[in-house]
């Protein structure tokens, strides 16, 4: 076939560029603090305590920012995969709290994975019956999604209460995850690690998925253009359920993380921290998880600081951040292309 | 399946199509012959866009029919409209920016990698497209984008490809480029249904025409026919020719 639409204008190569100044908001504002607080050891156990909870929020705001970005659903329900997470453990804490008080790594860590997997796996089951019954009849309809979220949200929290009771409960972190690593004068305390490698393995095995795999360039473009997804012959529903019932999962996944570390389960624990998740899918740009991924961490380390440095302050702080990002980037850190 | 030879792949048949309260196709009548390339024309919101995308059922056809390579596929969900072999290139290409252009291809492509063969036919109708592979289509120029759109379309054979205004934006250059790319996938026999404003692009490329105003078809018939009809021309479309030249 011959030349035919050689192209008759040089146009100059354009380059490939990756958006850093989102990226070095995290380092910057790290070191930033670290003159104000003045204390080397008191800044690397507020910062670790920040990445930790960092983590965390981004497990449980990454599949709601997709959710958004795919179908345009706002889901205010997405507290109770958070909620429902953190009680999984129960099923695996009853039987085995014997695993918990051993002094022993590997079963410590099994036992994290047991209560992981138990998450995960109830979250996605109630993910597919949520989306069946509570999401499906209100697409495209933003006042009702809320309500009607909202209204899954209150009868999850009632159903919640109705079986494990309306009193806080205890979780005890396993043995070998509690105290610290001490080096020098520096303390690290060792769930807070655990936590931020797990939500740095989550990350990353997100990145992978949505670059490498058929699937993750689907939910990318999906994201962008859902019409056109499937005017190229794919459906969208199908993709959006396994999202959905994917992001539900890691929300359960984030519970878990969460019951951990506040080491108290109350049916409201979901809701209370959806907060933080919508301020940050709200930083990060609706639909990209990599703006999710740095804006959990961006609020989680400012909350940290800010509640060490001007505690009076602590409340504002994210909504504060909020408002700058959005000043400087309305759409986001990183705006997700739409039509 | 057995066909006459002068079945049209694809048939509309009195579709109606409203979008919310508006009512935008009045009961369409028209037929793409297969193999040939046949130019939808008319003014500003005559309903070429609508038309397309109802083919595609990104709307609903509100009553009639559409029936494509002998079958009925008004009712169908729009991916099962794709797979049935019909390819689409938007007004607004659409192209997915945070992609690169392989990736733009490679979801295009659903039945796996591309042919190599195929991929060299596409990069000799659109070099820039091997130029820029592995850049985000978020950074190509208009011109570009427009052939990654064409070229998604491509990927892997289709029967049938509507492809919305492709020049429209266009430097004069560029749409003489997106001209010869057209007379060359005519010339590899595929079908096309393309929209285009402007009449001497169209004259130089369509085997037939149909001409569009207010949601109803107002003509059909062999391009030859309308280009040698000067004042049907000025009758249907307003102007001449002459005038583009
Ligand atoms: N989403 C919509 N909502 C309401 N009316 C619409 C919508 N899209 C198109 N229309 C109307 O339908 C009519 C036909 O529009 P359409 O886009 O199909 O025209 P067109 O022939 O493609 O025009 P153009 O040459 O400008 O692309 C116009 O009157 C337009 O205003
Ligand atoms: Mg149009």
């Amino acid at each position: 076939m011959s030349n035919a639409a050689a192209e008759p204008i040089e146009t100059s190569l354009p380059r490939a560029r990756i958006d850093w100044i989102p990226l070095i908001l995290v380092p910057v504002l790290a070191i930033a603090t670290l003159p104000l607080v003045g204390n080397v050891s008191a800044w690397v156990t507020l910062t670790v305590a920040g990445l930790a909870m960092g983590m965390m929020i981004f497990l449980m705001a990454s599949g709601l920012t997709l959710v958004f970005g795919l179908m345009d659903i706002i889901n205010f329900g997405h507290g109770v995969f958070i909620s429902l997470g953190a009680y999984a453990t129960l099923l695996v804490l009853g039987p085995l709290a014997g695993w918990a008080s051993a002094d022993s790594i590997g079963l410590n860590l099994a036992l994290l994975v047991l209560c992981i997997a138990a998450a995960m796996g109830l979250t996605a089951v109630v993910g597919v019956v949520f989306e069946r019954v509570i999401v499906r009849p209100v697409y495209g309809n933003h006042l009702k999604q809320i309500l009607v979220t909202m209204g899954g949200l209150i009868v999850a929290e009632q159903a919640i209460h109705a079986i494990w009771g309306a009193s806080p409960i205890p979780v005890p972190v396993p043995e070998t995850l509690r105290g610290a690593f001490v080096i020098g004068d520096i303390v690290m305390e060792r769930y807070r690690v655990v936590a931020i490698g797990i939500g740095l393995l989550v990350f990353f095995a997100m990145q992978v998925l949505l670059n490498r795999t058929r699937i993750g360039l689907l939910i990318r473009a999906g994201v962008e253009n859902p019409e056109m997804v499937e005017a190229l012959g794919y459906r969208i529903r199908r993709l959006f359920v396994s999202v959905f019932v994917a992001g539900s999962a890691l929300a359960g996944l984030g519970g878990v993380m969460w019951a951990f570390y506040r080491q108290t389960l109350t049916a409201g624990m979901g809701m209370e921290v959806m907060v933080l998740v919508f301020i940050v899918i709200i930083i990060g740009g609706l639909g990209s998880v990599g703006g999710c991924f740095v804006g959990s961490v961006l609020v989680a380390l400012m909350a940290n600081y800010v509640g060490f440095l001007a505690p009076k302050l602590a409340l504002v702080s994210n909504i504060l951040v909020m408002a700058l990002v959005l000043i400087w980037r309305p759409q986001g850190l990183f705006p997700v292309a739409r039509r | 399946m057995a066909k006459g030879i002068d079945e049209p792949l694809l048939r509309l048949e009195g579709v109606h199509t409203h979008i919310g309260p508006y009512h935008i196709l009045h009961g369409v009548y028209c037929e793409v012959p297969n193999g040939e390339l046949t130019m939808l024309l008319g003014r500003n919101g005559a309903g070429k866009t609508t038309m397309l995308r109802t083919i595609m059922g990104l709307w609903r056809a509100s009553s009639g029919s559409i029936h494509f390579d002998g079958r009925d596929i008004t009712a169908l969900p729009s991916p099962d409209i794709a797979r049935s072999g019909i390819a689409y290139v938007p007004e607004a290409m659409a192209i997915f920016s945070d992609l690169t252009v392989r990736e733009n291809i490679v979801l295009a492509a659903r039945n796996g990698p591309v042919h190599s063969s195929r991929l060299d036919w596409m990069f000799g109708l659109f070099p820039a497209l091997k130029r820029f592979w592995n850049l985000p289509a978020g950074h190509l120029s208009g011109g570009q984008k427009q052939m990654l759109a064409i070229a998604r379309a491509i990927a892997e054979p289709r029967r049938l490809l509507l492809v919305d205004e492709p020049t429209k934006g266009l430097a004069p250059v560029m749409i003489h480029s997106m001209i010869e790319a057209f007379r060359a996938l005519k010339a590899a026999g595929e079908t096309i249904l393309l929209v285009e404003q402007n009449f001497h692009a169209a004259s130089q490329l369509g085997d037939n025409v149909i001409v569009m105003d207010d949601g109803l078809i107002v003509h059909s018939g062999a391009m030859s026919d309308l280009v040698a009809d000067k004042a049907l021309q000025q009758r249907l479309l307003g102007l001449s020719l002459d005038s583009h030249q």
